[in-house]
């Protein structure tokens, strides 16, 4: 580790605290349905798309109905985009004349980016047309997020409204969100991306000449573009198969770090918004700083163990650190930054293979997703799943004050808790679950490259990564199989909307409920006590789940390491 | 009512054995999930281990089962031992009730039993009252110690707010007509037995969620240790049954499932010990979560009874002339405060009370008057409340005397005291100042009250200024002043609405809808049978300062339930360092390494786990009997306190137990 190494990681928490704030008041105007500045020139818009498809932003929906307008929403354009890849090779703006995506893939892709988790099974260059990546793909990136969002306030004004139904709109919410943060934000974004590098062209090959004078095609498209809400809104789906790893998606030292920040940006806004939206900032700050010790403990071990090395390369004289599967412009540090939060948001963007890191380095960013993705998280996911802790920590402990469980003015009650554990034991039961079944099935054995603990590592990630809808692999993974793709697009569903609609339900449960004022005998959720509990909480109960798998998996594997056997 | 007695002594615990092995009844354990998957996979076990099939030796496999099973009697001897301390009291109680039989006013005797509600029964000197009903007519003192284990007799009396009697109290004079209220077999006395016996015990909302809570953990870990077998057969291997189910048990909150019934149990009978009869447990969790507290002035904050303290002579009347007729006011005057008008005519003005006169003609005080006094020689002397007074003696008017008396009132109460204006023959002689006493160390309760988080009105019919007096002494947080039934009812509407849970105590029936409307509604023993049906709890040593300990006890219910299930969830880190190395070091023999406490071999390990998780159940029964202890220390402190205790505790205890009974395990070689 190098002194470098942390400033890098310090400087990024920093600035990562510091764009909380404003990212939080920008969000919160949205999740008040507020005027911005930008409401000048975009109103217009947002009112012009309402009378188009005659929809009322003031109407107040229940949790039902914003349950059911957001899932059929997820539907029409999970099949709009289905049929764009199946039919790729009739439509247009396919320059290599790339052929239609087959029945299985195709649904997995659909259900991927739909589900904001941007599994790609596929290799985007060799498999994708401009078509399919603008409009079959890059608008789930917007879409996805947006709903991401949109859940977060719904859930929002559940704590914060008293005695009522409604949760607000959610086409208003989306509406908003895209036209207000996501478009604009990424419109700067691409600007600055194309202008340190990156391609957006139609183009589809730029021919090189390499140095031993070889010709080189080399495969371009509307990268930057698809970059910028790649990383703003945790979707991680990149157009090249090898990611933010690849010198077009992610050109400079600088892109690096502002990709990182661009990652946390909107998850970390909506702790601020959170707090603000229930009427005390305190709790936002205390969440954030929950998410910011896992967050660094995550990195400080990731780093401490790639930094390491492992004893056989050293063995064949490569002293120093892990560097197979790094990027050497990016190093140590920044690779190890980059995996935790790409893993620890719901992105799955990489930068460098998580395959190659070392056996604990590479647990990390799978413990990260098992996790729930909840330090910081993706968009609204990380929120509202964080919250699904929160309510369980003060369920098991707020009663030692001698109270009925309250968090932020709300009594905790049987329903909230079912619903938390129902979304809760999503994870569990389908990533351990499928592990399972695809450590005994032949198809399932099929998929891993590798032997031994490294190749169950790699079917357990590939499980988590999907349920978590985080979407990164430990590439050693053949995943493209009728098989893995039906697995993993269920996974991916039942990852998204099993959490969503308990989150719905129980923003609709606490809406109804009064408001139950603090007191010096109420639970305190804000300091480093509460902190302190909610990191053990979700160590304890989102964590040691995981701990057979991962014992069997990398961590049976750095032992293996150890005493001198590869796989 | 009750003599405490030690928890495990034998006269409960041989009754809680066998009780323990009824509960094992499928249908009853099922209440239970946690304990009840328990027992499944206990019998599965049992079943499965005839059959063989695999390498562990069945001795270790027997010893596995046999903790397993434990483990659920353990749990079920909780329960029972919280039931049977129960149990004795409802035995006496029902004695009591079996030799009811009830006179009729004809004559004839009929069994208790079969009196309905309406009928009218005639209790003499020495008998039991036979049924829960409203004294019609005369007066008795009655003994009611088989309730509420006071022996002082008390009065009972037709009209007014201490008509209630109660089955199974005993007339010690007189002779009433008593009007039954009961429905048959809904009693009062039907109602305790069922209540300390524990059988009408339904789950509360709080045991319903953390129930849901504990489900839900179980059926995750049932995730997590279904998907082993599967983990392991990539790894080339297979894992016995027996180790998987040693692994699910250890990790399902078993302690907490374990105790938690026992912890409700207790909880309500810590309060039947303290002589509160809640008529639910959700009354009893609703305590725990009181916000404000609505304390009657008097006989809470107060003293019962005020004391004369100053004469106020009006000009141009000497305070001895005042004295003299506040005197002969109060001779007839048998209040306590009557009496200590004629203590402060003698003590500070030299005039002693003279004998009541044979021509006096005494005027009673009514409630409609408020006014009484004495017509002696022609003279016509009123003592009465200010306002009433001046009414009563309309040609005073605006005078200058009436006037001059206002401004003294307002004296009088801004020191906090009560006024109380004398007239004579239409003429303002003064006002004789009544000073209220607050009780002792009220102060210091408040202030604790304050550090829980709990807001205190002073409920009083004083004037607004006298209110403000006496609150400002007693530092109470708010008052409500001139209070009515209906400003009662009010207030704790305003305050529901404004989300908080508001706790009072009364006795009258003008009292029941505010009684029935709030949070905790504690009605006196001594009140109305309207008062005792609207409240949710009821004390029966009718003391109203003891809505401050409820509310503590309350708290320490949930604190007792939360303190528990912290330290079953934090158990098992320790469990996973137990089990996990031991039952995978077949698979990957290099995972010895996360056998962080050297335990001495995988089946020691696997065995020491589940005979600390069993045990630890019978060694925090007394805990969950006893309840952990409420501190009026602020929700943060308290908060940090029980997470060292018992999150920090949680998580240390096992590796030290663990630890332990693995050297007894290996040194033994029960494996």
């Amino acid at each position: 580790m190098t002194v470098q190494g942390w400033v890098l990681i310090l400087l990024f928490t920093a600035i990562i605290i510091a764009l909380a704030k404003p990212m939080g008041l920008w969000l919160f105007a949205l999740y008040e349905g507020r005027s911005t500045p930008l409401h000048a020139v975009l109103g217009p818009v947002e009112r012009g798309f309402y009378r188009l498809a005659g929809i009322d932003p003031q109407a107040e929906q229940s949790w039902r109905t914003y349950a059911v307008h957001m899932l059929l929403f997820q539907l029409v354009t999970l099949l709009f985009t289905y049929a764009i890849l199946r039919l790729q090779g009739v439509l247009p703006m396919n320059p290599r004349d790339l052929p239609g995506i087959g029945p299985d893939g195709a649904m997995n892709t659909a259900i991927s980016f739909t589900t904001n988790t941007n599994w790609q099974w596929y290799s985007g260059e060799a498999a994708m047309s401009n078509l399919s990546q603008m409009l079959g793909l890059t608008i789930h990136n917007f879409l996805s997020a947006a709903t991401g969002i949109a859940i977060a306030f719904a859930l929002f004004r559940g704590f914060a409204r008293r005695q009522v139904s409604g949760l607000g709109n959610f086409w208003a919410d989306i509406t908003r969100v895209t036209l207000y943060l996501l478009l604009p934000l990424c419109i700067v974004y691409a600007v600055f991306l194309i202008a340190s590098g990156v391609p957006q062209t139609f183009a589809s090959m730029v021919d090189a000449t390499t140095i031993e004078g070889v010709k080189q095609s080399i495969v371009v498209g509307p990268v930057a573009s698809q970059e910028a809400i790649k990383m703003l809104g945790t979707n991680g789906g990149g157009f090249f198969n090898a990611n933010s790893a690849h010198p077009f998606e992610n050109p400079t030292a600088l892109t690096n770090l502002v990709q990182m920040l661009s990652i946390f940006s909107i998850g970390v806004g909506l702790t601020w918004c959170f707090g603000k939206a229930v009427g005390n900032t305190r709790q936002g700050w205390a969440i954030l700083a929950a998410m910011m010790i896992l967050f660094l403990a995550g990195v400080g071990i990731l780093y401490w163990q790639e930094a390491a090395g492992t004893p056989m390369m050293h063995g064949l004289g490569f002293a120093g650190g892990n560097m197979e599967g790094k990027e050497v412009r990016f190093g140590l540090a920044a690779s190890a930054l980059f995996a935790v939060i790409t893993t620890a948001a719901s992105c799955g963007a990489v930068n460098a293979m998580h395959d190659s890191f070392t056996a604990l380095g590479g647990m990390i960013p799978l413990f990260n997703i098992q996790l729930g993705e909840i330090v910081v998280g993706g968009v609204g996911a990380g929120i509202y799943g964080f919250l699904l802790f929160a309510l369980l920590a003060v369920f098991v402990a707020g009663l030692m004050v001698g109270r009925t469980p309250e968090y932020v003015g709300k009594k905790i009650e049987a329903k909230e808790v079912k619903l938390a554990v129902l979304a809760i034991a999503v994870l569990p039961l389908c990533i351990l679950g499928f592990t399972a079944l695809s450590s005994v099935l032949p198809q399932g054995l099929a998929g891993p490259l590798n032997k031994g603990p490294h190749g169950f590592t790699e079917i357990l990630y590939a499980y988590s990564s999907a349920t978590g809808n985080n979407g990164s692999a430990f590439a050693g993974i053949t995943s493209g199989t009728p098989y893995y793709n039906a697995l993993l697009a269920i996974s991916m569903w039942i990852g998204r909307f099993f959490i969503i609609v308990p989150v719905l339900a129980i923003a609709g449960s606490l809406a109804a409920k009064k408001y139950t004022p603090e007191t010096a005998g109420s639970f305190p959720t804000t300091g480093p006590l509460w902190i302190g509990l909610l990191v053990a909480i979700i160590l304890i109960v989102g964590g040691l789940t995981f701990l057979p798998g991962l014992a069997l998996g990398p961590i049976a594997d750095h032992i293996a390491m150890i005493n001198g056997q590869l796989f | 009512m009750t003599t405490p007695s030690s928890i495990f002594s034998a006269k409960l615990v041989a009754p809680a054995m066998a009780d323990a092995v009824r509960k094992l009844d499928p249908r009853e354990l099922i209440r239970n999930p946690v304990l009840f998957t328990t027992a499944v996979v206990a019998l599965l076990l049992t079943v499965l281990l005839p059959m063989g099939g695999t390498d562990l030796s069945a001795g270790f496999q027997l010893q596995l089962i046999v903790w397993m099973w434990l483990t659920v009697l353990f749990g079920t001897f909780a329960e029972a031992l919280a039931e049977g301390r129960g149990r004795a009291q409802a035995a006496s109680l029902r004695a009591t009730k079996s030799e009811l039989t009830a006179k009729l006013p004809d004559g004839r005797t009929v069994a208790a039993s079969r009196l309905q509600r309406g009928d009218v029964v005639v209790v003499e000197t020495n008998d039991l009252i036979p049924a829960d009903g409203e004294v019609i007519e005369g007066v008795a003192s009655v003994n009611e110690a088989a309730i509420t284990g006071e022996s002082a007799p008390v009065i009972r009396e037709a009209g007014g707010d201490r008509s209630a009697v109660t089955a199974g109290t005993r007339v010690i004079s007189d002779s009433i007509k008593v009007r039954v209220t009961q429905e048959p077999g809904k009693g009062f006395l039907d109602r305790m037995i069922a209540l300390v016996e524990g059988a009408e015990r339904q789950k509360t909302p709080n045991e319903i969620a953390l129930t849901i809570l504990l489900v839900g953990l179980t059926i995750i870990f049932l995730i997590a240790v279904a998907t082993i077998p599967g983990f392991a057969s990539y790894a080339g291997g297979s894992i016995p049954v027996a180790v998987l189910a040693a692994l699910l048990i250890t990790l399902i909150p078993t302690t907490i499932a374990a105790l938690l019934s026992a912890i409700g149990i207790a909880g309500m009978d810590r309060l039947v010990r303290f002589n509160v009869l809640a008529k639910s447990g959700r009354a009893v969790e609703a305590a725990g979560d009181v916000d404000v507290l609505l304390l009657d002035k008097t006989g809470t904050i107060t003293i019962g009874d005020r004391q004369a303290s100053e004469l106020h002579a009006i000009s141009g009347v000497t305070t001895d002339a005042l004295a003299q007729a506040a005197m002969l006011a109060s001779l007839a005057d048998e209040t306590p405060e009557g009496r200590s008008v004629l203590v402060l005519a003698r003590e500070k003005h030299g005039i002693a009370a003279q004998a009541l006169p044979a021509d006096a003609e005494i005027v009673p005080f009514t409630a409609q008057t408020r006014i009484s006094g004495i017509k002696l020689n022609g003279r016509i002397i009123q003592k009465g409340a200010v306002d009433a007074i001046l009414r009563a003696n309309p040609g005073l008017g605006e005078t200058a005397a009436a006037n001059e008396l206002r401004r003294t009132t307002e004296t009088i109460a801004r020191a906090g005291m009560t006024p109380l204006a004398v007239a004579e023959n239409g003429k303002l002689l003064g006002a004789i100042a009544l000073k209220d006493v607050i009780k002792a160390g009220v102060r210091d309760r408040f202030a604790e009250l304050r550090r829980m988080g709990i807001r205190t009105v002073m409920i009083t019919g004083d004037n607004p200024l006298t209110a403000a007096a006496i609150a400002a002494e007693a530092g109470v947080d708010d008052f409500l002043a001139e209070a009515t039934p209906e400003d009662k009812l009010a207030l704790i509407r305003k305050e529901q609405a404004g989300g908080r849970l508001v706790a009072m105590c009364g006795d009258g029936t003008n009292d029941a809808p505010a009684l029935a409307q709030a949070d905790v509604g504690v009605a006196m023993n001594t009140g109305t049978q309207a008062a005792r049906e609207a409240g949710n709890m009821v004390d029966l040593d009718s003391d109203p300062t003891k809505l401050i300990e409820i509310v503590g006890l309350g708290k320490q219910l949930l604190m007792t339930r939360g303190a528990l299930t912290t330290f079953s969830v934090a158990n098992d880190v320790a469990k996973y360092f137990a089990i996990i190395p031991a039952m995978f070091i077949v698979l990957y023999p290099g995972l010895g390494v996360l056998n962080v406490m050297g335990l001495a071999s995988p089946n020691s390990a696997i065995l020491s786990a589940i005979i600390f998780n069993a045990l630890i159940i019978p060694c925090l029964v007394p805990l969950a009997l006893k309840g952990v202890r409420f501190r009026a220390i602020g929700a943060g402190p308290l908060l940090a306190r029980n997470l060292a205790i018992y999150g920090l505790g949680g998580l240390v205890a096992p590796f030290v137990g663990i630890k332990l009974i693995d050297i007894a395990v290996s040194g033994l070689n029960l494996v």
